[in-house]
């Protein structure tokens, strides 16, 4: 039994080894590095192996000095994490009720999986240019503007379209309410066509049903297309960086500066914090729900 | 339960349609303003209908990069990323079946390669990188020269820019093939178990027939994901662009509909890649349905 226990321990590993192979040398091992950098001196070409903490106190500069206000870091948090509230919510209100009507109102397999494809074939092309499209539609000469004026609702162009928070919501939105829909859906599917029955014949309304039947039986998808939300928010510096004109500070695009700047160790140390940030979130929300059992 | 369509499933439906159009409507802005005339812009009304800018954009250039070269190299890259990611993610799932010391580390990491921000693993492999060349340089005295003789860099297409991929589309991988497995009856593994079927034969002949479908989703998955990376690639690409880096680029110094033709043609590209998957897709459980159990058929 011992014997059999060890050799069935050594095929898991061998096949499950390669993978586990590339996500220690090129997710693992360069988690250490970044966080072995982030603790190195740099100058304005290179950087120095050497101790120093100057990529934190550059990042944290200004911040006990410019109480009661926030300095640029904080302050560059807080407006990601407004974003991320902000998208949270949007994807999650739309993501539901696409949800819901695909699990519930869609009675025919066939087109259950045809909807369900429907909202899965953007997702497998290219973000850049899901991002692109807007710019016809949203941009100062763009059809939303041109229909506005048409109508005389406005006499100028909207300048807030295009290049804006609202632009960079209504993106993120378009992209990633996707990663909501499919595990909502695939919570909703599972749960017991006659527990809806039973509500319903105990007296509940549609509305009663859903909110006290379906909502909680749908909490481990709702928590999973969260997690994914927030995480791709948190760490975003593309998109913000496209539909904000570049414009928009956001904990991504700090490392991404800083890269250009060839300051490795700062961006390092921003990694780090953002690391840190992230998980902080994930590790809450994981609490909530046991994900292998989900899928 | 009720009978016909409630209030509620039109509201809903209505609700979905305007999703849909959301989620496509923008798409579509672009495809129709790529058949721009020449004198076109990058906005409505359309100035005559041509394939002026494909034309463009393949043939004359943009000016500063090949974007022929960066299409044939991201081809390259996707395919190599979506074998991959297949032989690697079913050989994974097979393991995660049974329990294993080590088992719940391994999803964790897998999970944590899917959520850490792209930004920081980038930067990661390229400190990775980076590092390898330093200590190359160092060292090159001693090196064999056939090798290392004129080294530049490590980093490239298929060292750094391959693993940055795979760091995002394996846990897709592994993902899927934990519902596949979910939804596996294991009782067909034992009947050929019993039948004298080696491991590898039960796999070849009996589970690997089965999941195929599922599999060649997988592979689609680990082309569309690499064909559109952007924030994995930002750093650990080494010197080379692929597609959506040029297209990035292009979107802050372009100001004709290129951008638009090279946003149809790639998309273009998703299209076939994912028509293709599904066709084969179709095609696979056609075939299983009509092998599969006569039980009750009285033949």
């Amino acid at each position: 039994m011992e014997v059999s226990s060890l050799r069935r321990t050594i095929v898991s590993w061998l096949q499950a080894g390669p993978m586990v192979l590339v996500f220690f040398a090129f997710f693992l091992i360069p988690l250490v590095f970044v966080t072995i950098v982030s603790f190195w001196n740099y100058n304005d070409y290179e950087m120095i192996p050497e101790f120093s903490g100057r990529g934190y106190t550059d990042t944290f500069e200004g911040c006990i000095d410019q109480l009661p206000q926030f300095c640029t870091i904080l302050r560059t948090y807080g407006s990601t994490l407004k974003f991320c509230i902000i998208v949270w919510a949007l994807t999650l209100l739309i993501g539901f009720t696409v949800a819901y009507f695909l699990a519930f109102h869609v009675k025919s397999k066939t087109w259950q999986i045809a909807l369900s494809l429907l909202c899965t074939i953007p997702f497998w092309t290219s973000n850049v240019i899901r991002m692109i499209a807007w710019i016809p539609l949203l941009g100062r000469n763009g059809v939303v503007n041109q229909v506005l004026v048409g109508l005389h609702l406005i006499n100028e162009p909207l300048e807030w379209l295009l290049y804006s928070e609202f632009s960079v919501i209504i993106a993120f939105v378009h992209l990633f309410t996707f990663f909501m829909v499919i595990p909502i859906f695939n919570s909703m599917i599972r749960i017991d066509k006659s527990l809806i029955e039973a509500a319903y014949d105990a007296g509940a309304t549609g509305w009663q049903t859903l909110i006290n039947v379906i909502l909680p039986l749908s909490k481990p998808g709702i928590v999973i297309g969260s997690i994914f939300v927030i995480t791709i928010v948190m760490g975003d510096f593309i998109t913000i960086g496209m539909m904000g004109g570049q414009q928009i500070a956001s904990a991504g695009k700090i490392i991404q500066t800083r890269l250009d700047a060839i300051q490795f160790p700062a961006a390092a140390a921003n990694a780090v914090i953002l690391l840190i940030a992230t998980m902080m979130i994930i590790v809450g929300m994981m609490r909530l729900v046991d994900i292998r059992k989900e899928l | 339960m009720r009978e016909g369509r409630s209030p509620a499933f039109y509201i809903l439906a209505a609700f979905f349609a305007a999703y849909v159009l959301f989620l496509y409507g923008p798409m579509f802005a672009i495809f129709v303003l790529s058949f721009q005339g020449p004198d076109g812009g990058l906005t409505f009304p359309m100035n005559g209908v041509s394939i002026y800018w494909f034309k463009h954009l393949f043939f004359e250039g943009t000016g500063v990069i090949n974007i022929d070269v960066s299409f044939v190299r991201s081809l390259k890259l996707g395919f190599t990323v979506a074998l991959i990611t297949v032989v690697f993610s079913v050989s994974a799932g097979m393991a995660f079946r049974k329990k294993f010391f080590g088992q719940t580390l391994v999803f964790y990491v897998a999970i944590a390669s899917l959520i850490v921000p792209s930004i920081i693993t980038s930067l990661g492999i390229a400190l990775e990188f980076r590092l390898i060349d330093d200590w190359v340089k160092a060292n090159q005295s001693w090196l064999p020269a056939f090798l290392f003789g004129d080294f530049q860099t490590s980093m490239g297409l298929f060292t750094s820019g391959l693993a940055a991929h795979l760091t995002w589309t394996l846990p897709f991988g592994l993902l899927i093939m934990f519902a596949i497995f979910n939804r596996f009856d294991p009782r067909y593994e034992e009947a050929a178990r019993d039948l004298g079927a080696t491991p590898w034969q039960t796999f070849r002949y009996v589970v690997l027939p089965i999941i195929l479908p599922s599999v060649v989703g997988i592979g689609l998955f680990g082309f569309t994901l690499s064909w559109d990376e952007i924030a994995r690639s930002s750093q650990a690409i080494g010197p080379v662009n692929t597609l959506p880096l040029d297209l990035q680029g292009l979107t802050t110094t372009v100001t004709n509909p290129d951008i638009y033709a090279l946003g149809t043609s790639t998309t273009a590209v998703s299209f076939v890649v994912i028509a293709l998957a599904l066709f084969v897709i179709g095609q696979l459980q056609k075939k299983q349905n009509s092998l599969g159990s006569d039980a009750g058929k009285g033949v």
